[in-house]
């Protein structure tokens, strides 16, 4: 069978500041018609770039150095606008990493998907809205006749990333470009999804080229994997060869990093400790948006946080998490229930009290583009909760700042640097050194280690591990990701819809999971039927 | 009572009347501390020559007498039964003549406004196709000039070579009404419009080429890009209506200066509108004539920003919905 997509030494270069930078080198590749062929790597290794060039969507500095581009006999790199444009949607389909961002906020869900049988003559008006709920069916979405006449701030992420599929799919194209399709997502959310996109591209006859940081998926999902590190690919092969031989030094370190249920476990520091905060029936209610009704985000929650123990909060969007860690940060008033800090109770206390408590417990946030302000260099950032409770003077602060790098290992000339300047994972270093300065006894890492690429992830647990037995600190780790829960926690809960639904040490909740909810969460993990 | 007061429209009554009340009091306190009042300004120098028996007649006939709070109720409370005030030197009253002036003003307002997103719109896209490149730069021309370029300097000058080279100048007639004569009346009114519409482009064409470059760069435009959206549909249908809201924002705000009076261009171009109708009323000092006048304006303003609000909601499916 020949390929119905033949990459061949692809050169992709990006121009910066008058200067080609090459992301993607020499790159060769093949898919088989109906072949789902997945291409691995972190960010930055050039993936995305290698997927952009097969459709032409590079961005405006982005370029095709070299290498050709072959789809069912045709060089795309030579291809004209015009020819792309026919070939785009028609006979090679996108589906996008972020739902969110992806369909035009002010188009019915119903009218994008058909506009892309209307481009390309295969349906209009009438005819094209119908088969676009059509789609919208067979990709699982209820109620699809009423749901294509709404707005996509109507939907959910999931149901956003249905309708970007059913778009991606309108016109049975030979093949699906999926960049990181449901990386946005609940595991659950995830599995569910990239069934039905199986089914359908199976269906139809489409190939897929699926790109994905995450190896334990693309070895579910695909036929053939390819590991891309730094703009190369260095590895390809089937996708359960690969995991059980890797070849290349670069996949053997991405599997050993990659947390999963089997990795191996923080020892438990001997004998009991003392809960540092205790949480009993906490419950937070939020008015919603017109009307008179109301949601409890979190409904009657206990838990205790040990001294020196780390307490780990599972679950997937709108469970409630990040919402009991608002209320631990003191960022967020309880409606009912307490929280003792210390033997202290939160509610009721003064303005100046509940500033000397935050002091206590410091947060460290997901996103660490968004925690750390763009025109501070790293070291105003790291000593600015000095500076708000006036801690020391400027030369103490200045070395209290090379401590703290040095505890996160970067080194101190790092201070001058700003945050654009920094990698992801560097970046949630100095979080968490910002976190340090004023010598917490409770950190409550909100998803921190979510959108850091496995390897930088792996070197980031290890940091947090280290720093807990070096200072004795207490963690409050929510994420919805139960692998990473593993390799961290004492305790975990697992919280759905506002409730506490099960509660155990790590092994009972990974190993004997009670809850039907558990285990559903558990058996959606890639690489884990 | 809870919910009556969260309920938005009638938060919304409740702030309006009190912008209205607000600028009520602060147009009637800055017109009497402007040096003079109706009987000086009627009669000049002559004023001096009356006697104090005159002058307390002239003063009881215009209300002068009462005390300021006497005054300012007396007036507000005749606006709600529709009496806005009389102008002696019109022989008219106030509600008369804004029913003549406000239609001209609105009119000018808006085909200036039509002109000026006939410029700008097109342009800010234009501009923003090719962000860094000679029409870009063009763009910015335009619209640097149209705002450094001071609009009595831009009227003056096309009225006079117009009427010097090509004998053009239907502003020389007597103002006609579109009822009148719809011809003329859109001679008349072609100018002055062109040279509002010229400086009003300006922040629209900026906004436009912001906004444009903004949308552009969104994923979900790449996104329609993949699925096959030729360029032109890709730019109408997907960046420009996603540009509008900020279009909208500034055109609506721009409207409602407008309608405020362009106080120059109408005066330069002999056309009888509002803002010439405030003009006139200060000159002559006559308090119920600006003070009812400048009321009414407000409203208009009031009006075009709850209009701008609606259009939002047609615009955009999350202002609906919130």
């Amino acid at each position: 069978m020949s390929p119905l997509l033949e990459i061949r030494d692809l050169s992709v270069a990006f121009r910066v500041r008058g200067q080609d930078v090459p992301a993607v080198r020499n790159v060769s590749l093949d898919i088989l018609p109906g072949q789902t062929v997945a291409v691995v790597g972190e960010s930055g290794s050039g993936k995305t770039t290698t997927a952009a060039a097969v459709n032409r969507l590079l961005p405006g500095n982005g370029r095709i150095t070299g290498g050709r581009v072959v789809f069912d006999g045709r060089d795309l790199a030579t291809a004209s606008r015009r020819e792309m444009t026919a070939i785009r949607g028609a006979r090679i389909g996108l589906v996008p990493q972020d739902p969110m961002s992806n369909l035009n906020p002010l188009m019915r869900i119903g009218d994008q998907i058909a506009e892309a049988l209307d481009v390309h003559g295969v349906a209009a008006g009438r005819a094209a809205r119908s088969r676009a709920v059509e789609l919208l069916e067979l990709m699982g979405l209820p109620d699809a006749a009423r749901r294509a006449r709404q707005y996509p701030h109507e939907f959910s992420g999931g149901m956003r990333q249905r309708a970007l599929i059913a778009m991606g799919l309108a016109c049975r194209p030979q093949l699906l470009i999926a960049d990181e399709p449901t990386s946005a997502l609940d595991v659950t959310v995830q599995r569910r999804i990239l069934d039905q996109l199986g089914r359908l591209t199976a269906e139809m006859g489409t190939a897929i080229l699926l790109i994905t940081h995450d190896l334990a998926l693309a070895a579910e999902r695909a036929d053939v994997v390819a590991v891309m590190y730094r703009g190369e690919i260095v590895e390809t092969g089937p996708a359960g060869g690969i995991l059980a031989e890797p070849a290349h030094e670069y996949t053997r370190r991405l599997l050993r990093a990659v947390p999963s249920l089997s990795s191996v476990r923080v020892p438990e520091p001997p004998g009991p400790a003392e809960d540092l905060a205790v949480v009993e029936d906490l419950t937070k209610v939020f008015p919603l948006r017109g009307g008179g009704t109301e949601i409890a985000a979190v409904a009657g929650v206990s838990f205790g946080i040990p001294r020196g123990r780390t307490v780990s909060i599972v679950g997937e969007s709108g469970s409630g998490k990040s919402t009991t860690a608002n209320l631990l940060l003191g960022l967020e008033e309880a409606t009912s229930g307490s929280i003792r800090f210390d033997g202290t109770e939160l509610a009721g206390l003064g303005r100046r009290e509940l500033f000397a408590f935050r002091r206590r417990v410091q947060p460290v946030f997901q996103n660490p583009y968004a925690s750390l302000d763009p025109r501070y260099p790293v070291g105003k950032s790291i000593a600015e909760p000095l500076r708000v409770h006036r801690v020391g003077g400027p030369a103490e602060r200045a070395k209290a700042v090379a401590e703290l790098l040095e505890k996160v290992a970067l080194p101190a000339s790092m201070a001058e640097r700003l945050p654009h300047e920094l990698s992801g994972g560097q970046r949630q270093r100095v979080a968490i050194a910002r976190a340090l300065a004023l010598s917490p006894e409770l950190v409550v890492l909100d998803e921190a280690v979510s959108a850091l690429d496995v390897l930088v992830q792996a070197q980031i647990l290890e940091l947090l591990a280290e720093l807990q037995r070096e200072l004795g600190l207490s963690y409050l780790f929510i994420s919805h990701d139960l692998a990473v829960v593993r390799m961290i926690s004492h305790a975990v809960h697992v919280m759905r819809e506002g409730r506490i639904v099960e509660s155990g040490t790590a092994e009972e909740i990974f190993d004997r999971p009670a809850h039907d909810y558990t285990r559903e969460l558990l058996a959606a993990i890639p690489g884990n039927r | 009572m809870r919910g009556f007061v969260r309920n938005r429209v009638v938060r919304r009554v409740a702030s309006t009347v009190g912008t209205l009340f607000g600028v009520a009091v602060l147009v009637f306190v800055m017109l009497r501390a402007i040096p003079g009042d109706q009987i000086t300004a009627g009669l000049g120098t002559e004023a001096a020559g009356l006697t104090p028996a005159q002058l307390q007649a002239l003063e009881r006939y215009y209300g002068l007498d009462q005390p300021l709070v006497t005054q300012f109720f007396t007036w507000l409370g005749n606006l709600f039964t529709g009496n806005l005030g009389y102008s002696a030197r019109n022989q008219q009253s106030v509600l008369e003549l804004t029913l003549h002036s406000l239609p001209v003003t609105v009119e000018l307002a808006v085909l200036s406004i039509v002109l000026a997103l006939l410029i700008g719109v097109p342009l800010g896209t234009l501009a923003a196709s090719r962000a860094g490149s000679p029409r870009d730069a063009a763009g910015q021309i335009v619209s640097l000039a149209g705002l450094s370029i001071p609009s009595f300097l831009l009227a003056t000058t096309l009225l006079s070579v117009l009427s010097a080279s090509f004998g053009f100048n239907p502003n020389g007639r007597a103002f006609a009404t579109p009822a009148e004569d719809p011809l003329l009346n859109l001679q008349q009114m072609i100018l002055p419009a062109l040279v509002l519409g010229f400086g009003i482009a300006a922040p629209i064409l900026r906004t436009t080429r912001a906004a444009v470059l903004e949308v552009r760069s969104e994923d979900f435009v790449r996104t329609a890009r993949a699925k096959g959206v030729p360029e032109r549909r890709l730019q109408v249908r997907h960046v420009l209506g996603n540009a509008l809201v900020p279009i909208v924002t500034m055109t609506g705000l721009q409207f409602g200066y407008l309608l405020g009076g362009a106080v120059v261009v109408e005066q330069i171009f002999s056309v009888p509108g509002i803002g010439r109708q405030v003009l006139l009323g200060i000159q002559q000092k006559e308090y119920a004539v600006v003070q009812s006048t400048v009321l009414v304006i407000a409203l208009a303003f009031v009006l075009v920003n709850l209009l701008t609000d609606a259009l939002y909601r047609i615009v955009d499916p999350r202002v609906r919905a919130s």
